[in-house]
């Protein structure tokens, strides 16, 4: 249904590391996403905001292949990736974190991070049976990978602790280091700064920014607006899952439609007419 | 492994096994390693030794040591589904008889092969029915797997007893044992004058696997035990192990890190299998017959038991629980009918005082302990508590402690 005929998106700037055309997704009689259609260019940080309910954290589960949207499509990398199997998108190098935290909490912080890593590798049973050199390598090249993104999130001292173990915000920043041991192209973020204080949100930002560093293009949902405003390259707002801005972020700011929808809401000096 | 973690501040924790694991685990590698071998030696003598307290009177030590052994293979083997994968398995049964079968029916029923040459077909025949029952259930999660191969190990029995080709309720007999080579005779210890003795009358012959004299049969179970460990413990500690772990913890973001959950659940049912095939094997040479009724349910929920009992997820758990499950009922035949009902009482006891098993996977322990001590932090506030549920508790009063206990 969703893999009939491919057309040539509209948007293609030649460097579009994912688009969503037209992408309808409906349970039942809800239309979560109406028609929504965003790109992210490679090496982007694009916020997608909105209000609660308003289908970021859907959106995020149609590109990651939880949801196959009713119509339309998700194009990563050049190739249609709708209705591929969810791991079969992860290896294609879309990774993601989750708004309620889902560590493998009975395995320790290493090896959470060594479960993304395994992504890339394709040694099996037989070879670990044996032995095999190219298993062993594959079990360093993991662990060193493991233990480098742990210290570059800033959990490098708890490697052996067991994840549920770990403090609220360590919890939240190793599942960015297990997303990212996957070695994606795209990093998702939903709601990476959920419950944290001003500091932890500041030292956040400083996080993003070091992974698009690293090359990664970042899809970032995330409800504080000074964080969003404060990292993002552009904003997509969505409300009841149609998509009402994609600009800048000081253009959305100041963008009537999404005042109304979301900012008016949130902070009343943006209101205007008081 | 993980060396590096910090020292807990209290360790006056009346854990014997775990005390035990933990100097275990801090001595150096040679040292656990000639431990490990030493241990091994120790188990392949022990029914020469017939120690006294731990032999079993009335039964062949010999007899009960094997049967120990063939539980211990099982639950190492279930311990992979169960304990690993997370899949909660009670038809278990159904690829123990798999096993035992294919051996029957290619060594007696139907032809005539070497007992050698009928194992490695049969561990095939249980691996590719541990694919072929996984294929379509491991598509359905939690209590739904449960039932469903709690129906696969029932199909199995009811097969088992309704087709003549697999001799119905009567069975399969003679199934043949493996090809011996008597090399040498080894005496038993006698201990009847209260110290130990050379009883020159009493031996055992390395290695001729007969009808009368049941330890050659153990010798060979340890020796497949020893190295299904070994493998065990290499895939454990692999991209599988952990794939199987995290499929347990969490199958969706296991699924969306990369890791293909069906594929390698599927993966941990044809392992299990195959242990369990080869513990089916070994049962039906040494019982010489196989019948229907040595398949039942309530043998699949000794198995699941002695997991569970030992702790699931710890390959070492798993052998305790299952040496605690098949070893207790023999050493305390005397009681005669009591002894079920005692054992029965033991595994309660065992639910409630120690539900982790007796030997949890370490990193429950170690859980455990960091709850323990976030519960010795929690404790002032509990005078607290303790005053508002005196004045009349309500829910509301309850919930914001609760969270930020849990948050902290």
């Amino acid at each position: 249904m969703a893999e009939t005929v491919q057309q040539p998106t509209p948007v293609t700037t030649g460097d579009t590391l994912l688009s969503l055309d037209d992408v309808t997704l409906k349970f039942g009689g809800v239309t979560a996403l109406n028609g929504v259609s965003f790109h992210i260019d490679r090496g982007e940080i694009l916020g997608l905001i909105g209000p609660n309910g308003a289908g970021k954290t859907t959106a995020f589960n149609v590109v990651t292949g939880i949801y196959r949207p009713t119509s339309g499509g998700v194009t990563f990398d050049g190739e249609q990736i709708t209705g591929l199997k969810r791991y079969r998108i992860a290896k294609r190098g879309i990774a993601r974190t989750f708004q309620n935290i889902r560590l493998f909490r009975a395995m320790t912080a290493l090896e959470n991070v060594m479960v993304g890593a395994d992504a890339r590798h394709t040694t099996g049973p037989i070879s670990a049976l044996l032995g095999l050199p190219r298993h062993r390598r594959e079990e360093a090249a993991g662990r060193e990978l493991a233990l480098e993104l742990l210290d570059f999130v800033g959990v490098g001292g708890r490697a052996d602790e067991l994840a549920g173990n770990l403090s609220y915000g360590d919890q939240r920043r190793l599942e960015i280091a297990r997303a990212m041991a996957t070695q994606p192209k795209l990093l998702c973020l939903d709601e990476p700064a959920a419950g944290f204080n001003p500091s932890e949100k500041q030292a956040l930002m400083e996080l993003i920014r070091k992974i698009r560093d690293r090359g990664l293009t970042v899809l970032l949902i995330e409800h504080d607006m000074r964080l969003v405003m404060g990292v993002v390259d552009r904003v997509v707002v969505l409300e009841f899952g149609t998509k009402i801005a994609d600009a800048s972020p000081t253009e959305v700011q100041n963008d009537p439609a999404v005042i109304a929808a979301y900012l008016g809401v949130a902070e009343d000096e943006v209101v205007t007419d008081e | 492994m993980s060396q590096t973690t910090s020292a807990p501040p209290r360790r006056s924790r009346r854990d014997l096994l775990g005390g035990l694991r933990r100097r275990l685990s801090g001595m150096p590698r040679w040292a656990q390693f000639l431990l490990m071998v030493a241990i091994a030696l120790l188990c392949y003598v022990l029914p020469l030794l017939e120690p006294p307290i731990i032999s079993t009177p009335g039964t062949d030590f010999g007899g009960v040591l094997f049967t120990v052994s063939v539980y211990v293979l099982v639950a190492v083997g279930l311990n992979i589904v169960v304990g690993y994968a997370g899949l909660l398995d009670l038809g278990y049964v159904g690829f123990y008889a798999i096993g035992a079968y294919t051996v029957g029916v290619l060594t007696a029923q139907h032809a005539t092969w070497p007992w050698l040459l009928s194992l490695p077909v049969a561990l095939v025949v249980t691996m590719v029915s541990g694919v072929l029952l996984g294929w379509p259930t491991l598509r359905v999660r939690g209590d739904y797997l449960a039932i469903v191969t709690l129906g696969f190990g029932e199909i199995v029995r009811l097969t088992l007893i309704n087709s003549e080709w697999l001799g119905a309720a009567r069975g399969i007999r003679p199934i043949p044992s493996p090809p011996s080579l008597p090399l040498f005779e080894v005496p038993h210890l006698d201990w009847s004058t209260g110290v130990p003795l050379v009883d020159f009358s009493d031996t055992t012959t390395f290695i001729e696997f007969g009808v009368t004299d049941p330890i050659p049969f153990y010798w060979l179970a340890l020796t497949l035990i020893i190295l299904v460990l070994l493998a065990d413990k290499r895939i454990k500690d692999s991209r599988v192990g952990r794939a199987w772990e995290a499929t347990r913890e969490d199958e969706d973001a296991a699924e969306l890190m990369g890791v293909p959950t069906f594929r390698f659940k599927l993966l941990a049912f044809a392992i299990g299998a195959f242990v369990g095939g080869i513990a089916g094997s070994l049962f039906a040479t040494r019982q010489t017959f196989i019948n229907p009724e040595s398949f039942t349910l309530l043998i699949s929920i000794l198995f699941l038991s002695a997991v569970v009992v030992g702790g699931q997820g710890n390959r070492w758990g798993a052998v305790i629980g299952a040496v605690v499950v098949a070893y207790l009922p023999e050493r305390f035949r005397g009681f005669e009918q009591w002894r079920v009902l005692v054992f029965g009482l033991a595994l309660m006891l065992l639910a409630i005082y120690r539900p982790q098993g007796l030997l949890p996977p370490r990193r429950t322990v170690r859980a455990q302990r960091m709850e323990a001590e976030t519960e010795a932090l929690e404790v002032g506030e509990e005078p607290e508590d303790a005053v508002i549920a005196a004045g009349g508790p309500t829910p509301d009063d309850a919930a914001p402690t609760d969270e930020g206990s849990s948050r902290g």
